[in-house]
């Protein structure tokens, strides 16, 4: 194990449910209620500085119990250093902690994952779709049960059904 | 008429003694909101801003995003790998060779393939041209945005000729896909070295030219000097990159700090600003030009022959000419194209410094032939989440400059 993530279990011991190393990449998934203190840990802390924030993303898992995976990648320009931090969410309760006031950026990129995916965030200062249209009503598009040819009016389209010659 | 002086003067009579006694009139002041775009000429592409003023001064806005957004993660879903590498063209329709670099490496990450050396340095060689593409379109539209027109037309005259070395290099001038996962798909031929090596003479005066027109500009200098500060801690925290991080003083570069490809094999310098305006972060991207043409001519000079794909059949295409000619490899092409490479279940993310800043690729794969989620991390789109702070207390005209100084494409920012 990493000593990053040696790091995290020490100072919150129980949070780390799993951690990754593959290919370089170190991936920690924690908790979520322990995210939003691991977090600020993980910037607040003097050795280890993750203070720019890369991307957030997330992924669908369907046949998961805790079905959505909500991923944060942050980087330390101090120790040169990239972690991962993940945690999941199940579809009744999809609800996650914002990081907005630990990382700014985290504004935009976590509108992003709620537009694609359906995902909320707690404390985010405002959350609307940003991608698809604010009246959009047909779902996230990102969510493996969403089609790829799309919702609605388009699904009406007969020659969408026909055989392809 | 007679009635009007008279409230006039009698309401702006104050007297020296006691002024707090004057009564001013109350005026009606209310925020106005003022919709910039989506067909804006200065938005790049449909982006609209709602910019919520006082007077002229801008209080709050409010990017509304998305007019193009085509679904291009959604669709990396359903196709394979190798079919993917055209759809990466359409991100940044103006860098085309940068975000197929990116992807490539991603990939290759997750495959765990070493890329020769040969194409390596052809790698670098194309990148660090559409870099040079980049700025230079960045610098023309960026000039044109804020008024001077003569910029733009030196800047596309240059650009012109890259674009016709890449349209005979691989056939398109902009949606190029000439890069392949494990290499390359077409060798330099001589005559593309010897229009490359007459550029690189060609090229320094020219970005000299440029920057005549706008060192002394007073015009430019008022418009982007002091304009758009941002602190570096805030630059961080918001996730900027590239030469829009770099202006405000941290040194965050991907080909120093994660050194790729043949960067590691040539000398360059990284320009940092002081300020974090806008004039610091057009003055890094003037800088850059200069550093672009230093490392390829070390490249060209280091060059060695040798084979320009990754020897893995599983996963490599074969070289077009054994498809046309022999029976195996033609298969051994419609299947990766068809059917997709097996690539072993894990997840990577992979960065690239493309000219806008840290183009990353994150790709989750269950394995099989099709990635299971693919996320871009688009610098234009993380650029645009900082845009209300950068444009707080300045003017509309200035709401122009913040666009240019990320350089943002909407293809990118929407995906």
């Amino acid at each position: 194990m990493s000593q990053l993530a040696k790091r995290i279990e020490d100072t919150f011991p129980g949070a780390c449910t799993k951690v990754v190393e593959w290919r370089g990449d170190v991936s920690v998934t924690v908790k979520r209620e322990a995210l939003h203190d691991i977090g600020k840990f993980l910037r607040d802390d003097p050795a280890l500085r993750f203070d720019y924030i890369v991307h957030v993303s997330s992924v669908d898992w369907p046949d998961d119990e805790e079905r959505f995976e909500v991923v944060y990648e942050v980087y330390s320009i101090r120790t040169r250093q990239r972690i991962r931090l993940k945690t999941r969410v199940p579809e009744s309760d999809c609800m996650v902690d914002s990081l907005t006031d630990i990382w700014k950026g985290a504004d935009f990129m976590e509108r992003e994952v709620y537009d694609m995916m359906g995902i909320r965030f707690r404390n985010h200062p405002d959350l609307r779709r940003i991608l698809m249209p604010d009246e959009y009503e047909e779902g996230y598009p990102l969510r493996k049960d969403f089609p790829l040819r799309g919702k609605g009016w388009r699904d009406t389209f007969e020659f969408l059904d026909e055989p392809t010659r | 008429m007679a009635q009007f002086e008279d409230q006039r003067t009698t309401v702006y009579k104050v007297d020296p003694e006691h002024p707090e006694d004057a009564t001013l009139p109350t005026l009606r002041t209310e925020e106005l909101l003022l919709n910039m775009g989506p067909q804006h000429p200065s938005t790049h592409g449909v982006l609209k801003v709602i910019l919520e003023l006082e007077g002229e001064r801008l209080v709050k806005s409010t990017p509304v995003m998305g007019f193009l957004h085509r679904g291009v993660e959604k669709l990396a879903e359903e196709g394979t790998y190798h079919q993917f590498i055209p759809h990466t063209d359409r991100l940044d329709y103006v860098c085309a060779m940068y975000n197929n670099f990116a992807y490539c490496r991603a990939v290759e990450k997750l495959m765990n393939i070493t890329v020769p050396d040969r194409a390596e340095y052809l790698r670098t060689i194309v990148a660090e041209i559409q870099r040079i593409i980049g700025h230079q379109f960045w610098l023309g539209t960026q000039a044109l945005d804020i008024g001077a027109m003569t910029v733009f037309f030196y800047c596309f005259r240059d650009r012109e000729i890259l674009l016709d070395w890449f349209d005979e290099l691989c056939g398109a001038r902009l949606t190029t896909s000439w890069y392949r996962i494990g290499g390359v798909e077409r060798d330099f031929t001589p005559s593309l070295f010897a229009k490359l090596k007459q550029f690189l003479d060609y090229f320094p005066p020219k970005i000299d030219e440029y920057v005549i027109f706008l060192e002394k500009n007073r015009i430019w200098l008022a418009r982007t000097k002091g304009v758009a500060v941002i602190s570096a801690e805030d630059a961080l925290s918001f996730g900027l990159s590239g030469p829009t991080l770099r202006g405000s003083g941290v040194d965050y570069d991907l080909r120093k700090y994660e050194p790729y490809s043949a960067y590691p094999k040539c000398e360059f310098s990284v320009p940092v600003g002081k300020n974090g305006d806008t004039y610091d972060r057009y003055w890094i991207r003037v800088q850059e030009l200069y550093e672009s043409v230093k490392i390829i001519r070390q490249c060209l000079e280091q060059i060695q022959d040798g084979p320009i794909m990754a020897d893995v059949p599983s996963v490599t295409l074969p070289p077009k000419e054994r498809v046309f000619t022999n029976l195996e490899s033609m298969i051994q092409q419609f299947k990766l194209f068809s059917q997709g490479f097996n690539a072993p279940p894990g997840e990577i993310y992979c960065g690239t410094e493309a000219h806008k800043g840290e183009l990353g690729f994150y790709i989750v794969s269950t394995g099989g032939g099709k990635p299971y989620r693919l996320k871009i991390r688009a610098p234009s789109f993380i650029h645009m989440g900082a845009f209300d702070h950068m444009s707080k207390g300045y003017m509309i005209a200035d709401a122009v400059t913040i666009f240019g100084t990320y350089d943002i494409v909407m293809g990118e920012c929407d995906r």
